[in-house]
């Protein structure tokens, strides 16, 4: 054994030689991968098919005429190319992810697995329903407890997201309007402090969008609210818990206005995660809610989708529920699929999704719901609710609170605390990327100047925030030293790339790989 | 409780910290009132096993297509899934990442995005495609609303051969968002001519290749008469694997395509999540709905990828935005790119030609079935089949004998009593000979 060795391995510590650039541009871990277009080779292949068996073929005159242009790969260069790809990723695997108003929690592997079993994963939609029994259960079961946590009487499953969510609430308030003859109640509103897509979601299904300012307080301006409302007004679309982390506490008083000018209540429930279990949004007077099984109910986020987003709905826009749904028969459930077999009094304003919805997400989602169960959510709230609280108490003095609080499940920042220092929200969020932090929200809510929006979960420890506690309190300091902002507008330099230029993208948009020109035509 | 990490010491801490006494004053904006008093009545938390338990129990009160002779397609197709891509898509770097908003800390996931647009791109034979839909179905109306932006029209006409829940979701979305939809009559023998029907309001028209009910048919003509009427053609694919053998939407005049990718990676999973795959000409890109990856360089001018036009986006635009899209379906997106980076030019034209092969075998086979008609001259991987009696009560028969034999038309057209005798069966490289053979004998059973 070679002793020397121990002490050559010995870093040389503070001081030493300047890094010196790689031949490769490697660094370490940080391996350049090239695209899968500049590895492929014609002939090679990851899967080994059968010869088909000779028969005339019968295609008409439809067959392919050219390649297609698909580079071939073996499966070690494609499982290496992917690994290597998740390298340049953060993840809520990797670390505090505390991205405000998208819940990054924990995904518990069990819920992966049981959305693998066999009897779930290759069930077709179109099968007989005889023989989807169990899924049914499944999917009746998850429909029982999520009415039951919001206190709703009803639920349309099949939205794919959140967004689809909204339009699938915000046309079924449309529908009930119309069965009542008001075709004139076309004008919403919508807090300044709306994600986008409530805005967007309520212009596509044909309302004009009147948005409404928040109060002081960082809530929605009641006086301001009782002066918009009016008889054209179809419907308030309000966040709640809202996305300065506050909890609306005119809900109920909201409720009661809008009930009685004939308008509806849109409740978007991207927050549930800090009331679930313990506050049944149906108790506020709300008539929808959609409710993302990727955010409160833990189904994995996966890079962007996919998503879920049942709505609940409240007695007076039940009867508009989209297709399809389930009903228990004589002999087992029914998948109602069409508005003839919808039976009286309802009146389905259509489909928004192929096939019966995102029944892998309603696996995982039923898995989480049932592992924590009634008292498991409650604590979930609770702690996530302690955990945000927990930040702004430790991190007020260090940053510039938007809000008094308590908060609910996130903590909201203004950038005052970087005022005169030259350091912006954008460079101290990438200063926390060199921390080995996932950035938090930032410019968003649009009410606060230069947000920072942090929402740490329920499933970070007090370890794991005292970390991040310490080290958003170092940069806070770094900022305000003289000449620190240099150092900050470079940031971030230990990821697999520097800042990127996103006008440079926009500009001049190049959104696929092209095969390199032979030099003979470049230069033409 | 295993995924909650503080403990009654820390919480206490914690709120000592914060200074408050209680966990319930961090709800004092919470009106008393509407505060629970007691957990609400579901069950209490369980540990994994007892999990696991009551999902075997669902599981087990099905029948899955992969443990008896199926031949389900209608939209959603079984195929085989390369071990690796499950392996890959569980890796936790993707799997628990959040859209790549921070593109610094998320090459990964773009540079897979852009891969996947490019892998579209290409076999759907268009210009540009973006970062993934919900699922062909509602990327089909997305590609409406595209049409009606592009021309400034509001009609769109739906092919009878369209998948009917691709013309329920555009008939929604028309009667919601205040456009016209005009339907063409269901096409179970692929005859339907669609061109004398454009006028100089359509923003386009919207067909299916192939069809719902299977048959191939070239749409080249059809798109000289939308393009010469100022309408587009827009093109929906139900089965991507088609592709690797079949005439692509790009090559036949199609100024959208809207495509299910559920075929190349993603399981059945009784209809969802899968992956909508969206593509279009170029010059249309500013008015394409949802996330779309970026080639750029960074500060040392490496090349990288962000996140691009997002001025067309909710976030940025509100209700002026192109779609309220924001999470899509990336994790499926990735499924799909794994699986077709392995399968390369090759293996994609090798899994069509197989499952072309599988299909001219069972169609051949089923026509011998006595009172069997099939309906397709040209198709890919599924044909309609004409039978002598309801095929509702046939489906239900072949259940009964452990076989998942087709999809009845009556399961979409309840009301359609020209329909309710047909049947749709697909083929896939699933599918044995002796499965094929087991379908057409219980067939001679049941008929």
């Amino acid at each position: 054994m070679d002793l020397s060795q121990d002490r050559k391995s010995r870093p040389t510590g503070a001081g030493g030689p300047r890094v010196p650039p790689t031949i490769s541009g490697n660094r370490g871990l940080l391996i350049e991968e090239p695209l899968i277009f500049e590895q492929g080779q014609e002939g090679r292949t990851g899967v080994d098919l059968p010869e088909p068996r000779r028969r005339a073929e019968r295609l008409g005159a439809m067959r392919r005429a050219g390649k297609i242009g698909l580079p071939g790969l073996s499966e070690p260069q494609v499982v290496r190319h992917y690994t290597r790809l998740s390298q340049k990723n953060y993840g809520i695997d990797s670390g505090l992810y505390p991205l405000g108003s998208c819940t990054m929690k924990h995904n518990p592997r069990l819920n992966e697995k049981v959305a693998r079993l066999a009897g779930l994963a290759d069930l077709h939609p179109l099968q007989p329903v005889s023989t989807v029994q169990g899924a049914l259960a499944l999917i009746d079961r998850l429909a029982h407890w999520l009415k039951t946590l919001t206190g709703m009487p009803a639920v349309a499953l099949s939205p794919g997201a959140g967004a689809h969510g909204e339009l699938c609430g915000m046309i079924a308030i449309r529908a009930a309007l119309e069965a009542r003859g008001e075709r004139a109640r076309r004008r919403v509103l919508v807090p300044e402090s709306a994600h986008g897509t409530n805005p967007a979601t309520g212009a596509e299904c044909g309302f004009t969008i009147d948005p409404i300012p928040a109060n002081a307080r960082g809530r929605v301006d009641l006086a301001a609210f009782k002066q918009k409302l009016g008889p054209d007004v179809a419907a308030l679309m309000v966040t709640n818990p809202n996305t300065c982390g506050l909890f609306e506490p005119d809900m109920v008083e909201l409720a009661e206005h809008l009930h009685e000018s004939g308008a509806y209540f849109y409740c978007d429930g991207a927050n549930f995660n800090a009331i679930v279990g313990r506050v049944r949004p149906g108790d506020l007077g709300i008539d929808c809610m959609h409710i993302n099984l990727h955010k409160t109910f833990s189904t994995p986020h996966g890079g962007g989708g996919p998503g879920s987003g049942p709505v609940v709905f409240s007695a007076a826009l039940a009867p508009f529920a989209p297709l399809p749904w389930i009903v228990h028969g004589a002999d087992g459930l029914r998948l109602v699929e069409h508005a003839e077999a919808a039976g009286a009094g309802s009146k389905p304003f259509g489909r928004l999704k192929g096939y019966h919805g995102q029944m892998g997400m309603f696996i995982r989602a039923l898995a989480y719901m049932m592992s924590h169960g009634a008292d498991g959510l409650a604590q979930v709230a609770a702690d996530a609710v302690l955990n945000a609280n927990y930040l702004l108490a430790r991190l007020g003095d260090a940053l510039t609170p938007a809000f008094a609080g308590p908060c609910m499940h996130e903590a909201l920042f203004d950038d005052r605390f970087l005022k005169d220092s030259g350091v912006s929200t954008l460079d101290f969020a990438k200063a926390m990327i060199d921390e080995g932090f996932h950035p938090m929200t930032m410019y968003f809510p649009l009410v606060v100047h230069g947000a920072l929006l942090m929402e740490p979960t329920e499933t970070e420890s007090k370890e794991s925030l005292d970390q991040f506690i310490a080290v958003v309190r170092g940069l806070a300091e770094r900022a305000k030293q003289p000449g620190a902002a240099e150092a900050f507008h470079g940031a971030p330099y230990f990821t697999p790339r520097r800042r990127l230029d996103e006008t440079a993208a926009a500009r001049k948009p190049e959104l696929r790989w092209r095969p390199p020109q032979p030099a003979s035509q470049a230069a033409e | 409780m295993r995924y909650l990490p503080l403990t009654d010491a820390d919480r206490r801490a914690m709120l000592q910290a914060i200074g408050v006494g209680s966990l319930d004053s961090l709800y004092r904006d919470v009106p008393e009132g509407v505060r629970l008093k007691a957990p609400v009545e579901l069950p209490r938390h369980m540990g994994e096993l007892e999990v696991e338990r009551e999902f075997q129990a669902f599981a087990s009160g099905n029948l899955g297509t992969a443990s008896v002779p199926s031949f389900l397609g209608a939209g959603a197709y079984r195929h085989h899934i390369p071990a690796s891509v499950d392996h890959l898509i569980q890796r936790g770097e993707f799997l628990t990442s959040y859209t790549p908003y921070q593109p610094e800390v998320s090459q990964g996931t773009l540079q897979y995005l852009f891969e996947f647009q490019t892998q579209v791109a290409l076999i759907t034979g268009m210009e540009v495609a973006n970062a993934s839909m919900y699922d062909g179905a509602s990327a089909s109306a997305e590609a409406v609303a595209m049409a009606n932006r592009v021309t400034q029209r509001k009609k769109a006409i739906l092919s009878g051969g369209l998948h009917p829940h691709y013309r329920e979701i555009c008939v929604t979305r028309g009667r919601w968002g205040d456009f016209e939809t005009v339907l063409a009559a269901p096409d179970p023998r692929g005859g339907e001519e669609l061109a004398s029907m454009i006028d100089d309001k359509t923003s386009c028209v919207v067909v299916a290749s192939p069809s719902f009910f299977g048959h191939l048919r070239d749409y080249t003509a059809l798109a000289n008469a939308c393009h010469a009427k100022g309408a587009l053609l827009v093109v929906a694919v139900a089965e991507v694997v088609s592709l690797g053998l079949v005439k692509p939407p790009g090559e036949m005049g199609a100024d959208i395509v809207a495509a299910e990718g559920q075929s190349i990676g993603i399981p059945l999973s009784f209809g969802g999540p899968y992956l909508g795959l969206f593509a279009a000409r170029e010059k249309f890109v500013r008015q394409m709905p949802g996330r779309l990856c970026g080639e750029t360089v960074d500060a040392e001018g490496r090349r990288g990828w962000v996140l691009t036009l997002s001025t067309r986006e909710q976030h940025i635009r509100r209700e002026k935005a192109t779609s309220n899209i924001c999470t899509n379906s990336s994790l499926c997106a990735l499924a799909f790119t794994i699986h077709l980076s392995l399968l390369g030019e090759a293996g994609l034209t090798r899994l069509a030609a197989l499952n072309h092969a599988n299909a001219v075998e069972l169609a051949e086979r089923l026509a011998a079935v006595k009172g069997v008609e099939v309906l397709n001259k040209a198709f890919f991987n599924e044909v309609t089949l004409k039978l002598p009696r309801p095929a509702a009560e046939v489906v239900e028969a072949l259940a009964a004998r452990r076989i998942l034999g087709g999809v009845p038309l009556s399961r979409f057209y309840p009301d359609s009593p020209a329909l309710a005798d047909l049947m749709l069966v697909a083929a896939t490289e699933m599918n044995t000979q002796g499965e094929i053979e087991a379908l057409a004998e219980a067939l001679e059973e049941v008929l």
